[in-house]
């Protein structure tokens, strides 16, 4: 009773935050919806008994990603109600394509069970005696390591591949070098002088 | 009882919002981005719900490799779109010609 009240309470608020984000008229607000929708879907994996994923998708997409949208929404200087012209011309043809797909999807979701009991969810681990987390690092540190080993990589690489976009050199900024620095001598760097009493000295 | 069909629903739910949100802000690529993201968060759905009920923990798996994807490609996308708010000061997808593709 209560798995289906919580159920209901996710999908609706997942759906209304995916609803709100395409909606906003102001993309920060789509930001905030769209980190509603995430919190409700790591919800619904809650009840589907993957813990583990959705405490990831809290600290993956609420902690990094919503916040790199929002810092980039925040830092570019744009004009959004410019962007937003031609939303209504557009909408007419988007939500018929959409009545469309969504009932061609419902339609293959309602037809079979995909040979899987339908009424049968493992809220309790899959692997007897472990818990979610165990379960699915003795399944990625094993059998998927190699699968595992390569998603660091794509990580690496959108690293790398976002700093080497975005950083860049300025001209006319004063930088220290270090390797000047070390470079110098106190025979380069110092000249010592005969000052002659009551004259200046001309360096 | 809440079963397969209802997650699978939320899945396509989503995923139709996600389309529907690239067509109607066409022109806005943060909101695109983000429609992005609500595909691939319903792809999740629908991997979790599969794997958990099948008791086959695979699915879960891949539903941490999409995760991963979507993280690379959101910090991508969005370095993608400051250096070229950096160069043309504005960020319409209509604009974007520069390559002549």
């Amino acid at each position: 009773m209560i798995a289906t009240f919580a159920f209901y309470l996710f999908a609706g608020f997942v759906v209304l935050g995916a609803a709100m984000t395409i909606l906003s008229k102001n993309p920060v607000h789509s930001v905030l919806w769209l980190i509603l929708s995430f919190f409700n879907a790591a919800g619904l994996f809650v009840l589907l008994g993957a813990e583990f994923l959705a405490m990831i998708l809290v600290i993956v997409y609420v902690g990094a990603v919503a916040v790199l949208f929002l810092f980039v929404v925040m830092m570019l200087d744009v004009d959004f109600a410019r962007l937003r012209a031609g939303f209504s011309r557009y909408l007419p043809f988007g939500l018929a394509l959409a009545v469309v797909l969504l009932a061609e999807l419902l339609l293959v979701f309602s037809g079979g069970s995909f040979g899987i009991s339908a009424a049968a969810p493992s809220h309790a681990p899959v692997i007897a005696g472990m818990t979610n987390t165990q379960a699915l690092g003795s399944l990625i540190y094993t059998r998927y390591v190699f699968i595992f080993q390569a998603a660091g990589m794509v990580l690496l690489t959108a690293m790398i591949g976002a700093i080497v976009l975005t950083h860049r050199q300025r001209p006319g900024i004063r930088k220290q070098s270090i390797d000047f620095q070390n470079a110098r001598t106190p025979a380069s760097a110092i000249h010592v002088v005969d000052a002659p009493r009551g004259e200046g000295v001309t360096l | 009882m809440i079963g397969l069909g209802h997650y699978l629903a939320v899945g396509a739910i989503l995923f139709v919002i996600g389309v529907l949100g690239i067509f109607i802000n066409r022109k806005n690529v943060i909101i695109i981005l983000m429609s992005i993201e609500l595909i691939l968060l319903s792809v999740n759905i629908n991997l979790v719900a599969f794997s958990s009920f099948a008791h086959d923990l695979v699915g879960q798996v891949f539903a941490m490799f999409v995760l991963t994807v979507a993280a690379g490609e959101a910090a991508i996308g969005l370095a993608i779109l400051v250096v070229y708010f950096r160069n043309r000061g504005t960020i319409t997808v209509d604009d974007i010609n520069q390559m002549k593709g």
